[in-house]
């Protein structure tokens, strides 16, 4: 099948058919902040950071696939105030306490506020009453953090297929929660992976933290989807 | 023409943001020339003598003294500046916030196993401000006007803010400048 053509702000760009608008984006060099999304996961589309508008409608461009002529809006004021709202809500709802936390520098939450330049919420903060986990031998489960984005209870499992992670609860009351005895049973190897995929400092890696200097940590020194705005390597 | 006359203060922080102040090297020469302190622990001026222009204040309220201090800034300055995550958001003194102000207070002065059996009590002389239900960011209690985040924000970004403020020039944020830690 011939490739579809659509723009994004006016740029022409082409897609696969059947290609999300956030996948075929990034391959034509375009930044779509995104949060919940990990590639290679089946996407939720559940914090909504990647919005954008075609023919006057809302999407959540990880789970939107793209078709012919679409024309859509990214950049625009309107929206990215829209996610700037929803990094602030994330922030506001939590107990994100940067300057203890293990993550800083390598989380996403983190950077897509540092991008947005964001000095103050608009919100005020909740100081939830949340709590920090030891259960599962290697995993460290920091509640005050979790922004519920569902990256862990999609992607982290053991070698049979059994979901280490699930969601437990409803609305406020929603919380992530791990099966120690499964988690047991992954390698150092695999928890790293999932302390890398949970997109801020909630799933960390027991008896290891501040590895990397301040400095050298991912979102030190250019803001998030710099990589992706550069285009792809040749 | 005079100078911009600053007030700075340390409320519930580490006074690491006042170190960030003057770790800004060979500016603070120039800082001298540009403006001058009132009430700040940098030059031990107690109360304000003078109306201030600019207030800088690290650290967020946990007790009575901190929002008394607070507005006696708000009163006394023309802009209030929010430096650090502190007083922006509480920082570590607020990660407290989730506990009841009882059960804090009793595991400090009751049961840590640092206190010896004899001192067991919580303090309560009157001379001692009285410690908030939770520790609350400025902006819940007075209007600020700007926010330096940071743990502690940048020499760079508090110069940059500082000297934009002087001037009368919005701020040039570069992304560097803009750190939660």
């Amino acid at each position: 099948m011939s490739k579809l053509r659509f723009t994004i702000d006016g740029k022409p760009c082409t897609a696969e058919p059947g290609q999300t608008i956030a996948e075929a984006a990034k391959a034509n060099a375009v930044y779509i902040p995104t949060l919940c999304h990990y590639e290679g996961l089946p996407p939720v589309g559940s914090c909504r950071v990647c919005t954008v508008r075609s023919g006057g409608r809302y999407m959540a461009s990880c789970t939107q696939v793209v078709t012919d002529g679409m024309a859509i809006e990214n950049m625009v004021p309107d929206l990215e105030d829209m996610r700037r709202a929803i990094i602030e809500m994330l922030f506001v709802e939590g107990n994100h306490m940067c300057p203890t936390c293990e993550k800083s520098g390598n989380c996403q939450l983190q950077a897509l506020a540092y991008r947005y330049q964001i000095l103050v919420p608009r919100f005020p903060f909740q100081f939830p009453g949340r709590h920090i986990e030891a259960v599962a031998p290697k995993i460290l489960l920091e509640h005050n953090r979790c922004i519920q984005c569902l990256r862990c209870v999609r992607s982290v499992q053991t070698k049979d297929g059994r979901k280490v992670f699930a969601q437990r609860d409803r609305s406020k009351k929603r919380k992530i929660d791990v099966d120690a005895k499964l988690a047991a049973g992954l390698t150092d190897e695999e928890v790293r992976k999932a302390m890398d995929i949970c997109p801020v400092g909630s799933i960390l890696m027991k008896e290891i933290g501040f590895a990397v200097p301040i400095g050298e940590r991912k979102f030190d020194r250019e803001p998030i989807g710099s990589d992706i705005e550069k285009g792809p390597e040749r | 023409m005079s100078k911009p006359v600053i007030a700075t203060a340390s409320l519930a922080g580490c006074f690491g943001c006042h170190m960030s102040l003057l770790d800004i090297d060979d500016r603070i020469l120039k800082l001298v020339e540009l403006v001058e302190f009132n009430k700040s622990p940098i030059d031990d001026i107690k109360t304000f003598t003078k109306p201030v222009d600019i207030g800088l204040i690290e650290g967020g309220c946990c007790n009575s003294e901190n929002v008394e201090v607070l507005r006696s800034f708000r009163k006394n300055c023309k802009v209030l500046v929010s430096v650090g995550e502190c007083a922006i958001m509480g920082g570590l003194p607020a990660m407290r916030n989730g506990i009841p102000i009882k059960e804090c207070l009793e595991e400090a002065y009751l049961n840590s196993p640092t206190v010896a059996p004899e001192d067991r009590m919580i303090p309560d002389d009157e001379d001692i401000p009285i410690i908030l239900d939770r520790v609350y960011p400025l902006h819940e209690i007075v209007k600020i006007d700007h926010f330096l985040p940071g743990c502690p924000p940048s020499a760079d970004l508090i110069w940059e803010a500082l000297t934009a403020l002087v001037e009368g020039r919005p701020l040039n944020l570069t992304y560097d400048m803009i750190k939660y830690d």
